[in-house]
């Protein structure tokens, strides 16, 4: 199992090399010169070309793009243009806010979900199926910027009773650890730290969980209605098994294999969600970086970011690989 | 529980199944025709042009007797206008984005399940490479760096949609193939593409209707999203997502701005979502032998 593990990663490096080409061709059809993104116009142009030639900008291309694969070998994504700091360093910083966010929508996605999809699946045409379908469809077609935007308006703008965005409370004092306020919060014993994160994290992670909420309650319906036919439920029904157990421990247990498949499969979509759920919400991770660095034309940030997140994508894949392997023992990984 | 008992029961599911499968596709159909009429019609539908200001009256809320039945926006444009003629956009870029798609990924679909060997192996590559990109990265990294417009979004938006369709052709093609009746064809001498045009392409044509409607779906959502990144069409082009981005600097003072706009997309995709739903279950023999 290692090697096919350490097979899948090294398989992943030349997807990677040739993501980070199509964003370095793309990037040369970019208007203007990037040169005026560090420094004003009406400077000399021997003043420009001395900026070039730091920056490396003065070669062609192709060996700018050597170059930048041979240092991000290392690690070194470049300099950012606008904050003049590593690309890796900015990165870092903002990336548990987001792995935070994108955990927290998948958990709220799964809670709710999973038991909706099974109640309705357990009971087809019951007003259980009907109240399922109808909201994973309205959860599947909701534009999550939309939503995003209603519920700043209802719970910030007419109840307030909860933040319209940004991570947590101005001065709220709390040392950095890991990065995850949460745990954060839960490591310093700081139970009013934790509720404030909480309370700030409660809108953006219903709001960027809804879409695959609404794909894994439809799928678990599925599923499970479907595993209720198998020749294994009947025996365990015959074998005089409670309803409950025979839906939760045969029927939902060989249902899960395939909403597993679809969080992984989401999961790309979410990071995709998280760059507007984290604009509409202020929420400072490397989402909202990147919107920032697209209209700043920071090319460096940009072209490390999208690595970043193709990297993310490529491991949870294999990580849901590896949880099949758990959730049914039948799969062996040679 | 007896036999004939659960065998009604059944009985009785499945017409209820049927039912909301009709109410599906019927809500879905609805969606579509608003949408074609909205945007056929905007000169004769709009009450105001789209991009008329009128600053004396901006921001009314909706009044469903005076001139400005949802409202204006921060500089007196007319919402209701601004929806009929935004559905331009949305219409023409789901139907853009689903023909470009479905034409590429069928095609490199069919290519990749009847030839096999390297030419499939090449196209597999091709599609491992297009979907490790985070769904709508791609299409933001292309107008970022390409410009705005139309053109470069419908582009953009299809440089990844293409990849369910080849997918599918591609494998519903392979199990095709060893099929007698595509057997005897090339036993009596029928050449590739006539097997292709008269065989394979008329047994797939069901998926890519289904697929379709959700390729549709996903491009109006990811366009609006695109827009509300102020990355999709140039702005003077009233768009449901350049609707919504302008509303997010009113939200507490005009919420009328970000409703309306919304809900036209919401109950567009929620229509096509439901009409590719409905056609599954039609179509789908798996679905339809229960």
């Amino acid at each position: 199992m290692f090697v096919y593990f350490s097979k899948r990663l090294l398989g992943a490096i030349p997807v990677l090399v040739v993501v980070a080409g199509i964003v370095f061709a793309l990037m040369q059809f970019a208007p203007g010169d990037a040169v005026s993104m560090l420094i004003s116009d009406e400077a000399s142009e021997a003043d420009k070309a001395r900026i070039r030639e730091a920056w490396g900008l003065h070669r062609p291309p192709v060996v700018q793009f050597l170059n930048f694969l041979a240092k991000a070998a290392q690690g070194d994504f470049g300099m950012s243009f606008r904050y003049r700091e590593p690309v890796m360093e900015i990165v870092l910083a903002r990336l548990p806010a987001t792995v935070e966010l994108a955990m927290a929508a998948t958990l709220v996605a799964v809670l709710v979900g999973i038991p909706l999809g099974v109640l309705a699946g357990a009971r087809p045409g019951s007003i259980w199926d009907s109240l399922a379908s109808t909201f994973s469809f309205a959860g599947i077609s909701m534009p999550n910027f939309w939503m995003g935007i209603l519920l700043i308006l209802l719970f910030a703008g007419h109840w307030h009773i909860l933040p319209s965005g940004g991570r947590e409370p101005w001065g709220l004092g709390l040392d950095r650890i890991t990065g995850f306020l949460l745990l954060d919060a839960l490591l310093q014993g700081r139970g009013d730290a934790f509720a404030a994160a909480l309370k700030h994290l409660a809108l953006p992670a219903i709001v960027l969980g809804t879409n695959m909420m609404g794909i894994i309650t439809q799928l678990t319906r599925a599923s499970v209605q479907e595993a209720l036919h198998e020749d294994f439920v009947m025996t365990a029904r015959a074998k005089g098994l409670s309803a409950a157990r025979v839906l939760w421990r045969h029927a939902f247990r060989n249902a899960l294999i395939g909403v597993v498949t679809i969080i992984g499969l989401e999961f790309g979509a979410l990071l995709s969600g998280a760059m507007i759920v984290e604009t509409v919400f202020a929420w400072p991770g490397i989402g909202s970086l990147l919107v920032q660095g697209i209209s700043s034309r920071d090319y460096p940030l940009i072209i490390g970011l999208v690595l970043v997140y193709t990297t993310i994508f490529i491991l949870v894949n294999l990580l849901i690989d590896l949880a099949y392997t758990i959730i049914d023992p039948r799969i062996r990984i040679r | 529980m007896s036999f004939s008992l659960s065998a009604l029961r059944w009985q009785a599911l499945r017409r209820d199944y049927r039912h909301l499968t009709g109410f599906k596709a019927g809500f879905g159909f609805a969606m579509l025709a608003i949408l074609l009429a909205m945007g056929l019609f905007s000169p004769w539908l709009a009450p105001h042009p789209p991009n008329q200001q009128d600053l004396m009256a901006a921001m009314l809320p909706p009044d469903w007797t005076g001139p400005y039945v949802l409202g204006t926006d921060h500089v007196g444009r007319d919402i209701l206008s601004r929806i009929i003629y935004g559905s331009r956009v949305s219409l023409i870029i789901a139907g853009a984005v689903a023909i470009f798609a479905s034409a590429t990924g069928v095609a490199l679909g069919v290519i990749a399940g009847w030839f096999g060997g390297w030419i499939d192996d090449a196209i597999q590559k091709l599609v491992e490479i297009f979907w490790s990109f985070p769904p709508l990265m791609l299409a933001i990294a292309i107008v970022a760096f390409v410009g705005q417009g139309l053109g470069i979004v419908i582009i953009a938006l299809t440089a990844q949609r293409w990849i369910p369709y080849c997918r599918v052709t591609r494998a519903e093609t392979i199990a095709l193939r060893e099929r007698e009746f595509i057997l005897s064809a090339r036993t009596l001498g029928a050449s590739d593409g006539f097997i292709i045009r008269h065989h394979i392409l008329p047994n797939v044509m069901l998926s890519i209707i289904v697929m379709t409607s959700f390729a549709m779906a996903n491009a109006i959502i990811a366009e609006s999203a695109l827009s509300f990144l102020g990355l999709g069409v140039p702005p003077a082009i009233p768009t449901w997502g350049g609707m919504l981005s302008d509303a997010r600097s009113y939200i507490s003072t005009a919420w009328w701005m970000a409703l309306f706009p919304g809900l036209a997309i919401f109950l567009t995709v929620l229509g096509m979502n439901l009409l590719g739903d409905a056609l599954r279950s039609q179509f789908d023999p798996k679905l339809k032998s229960h």
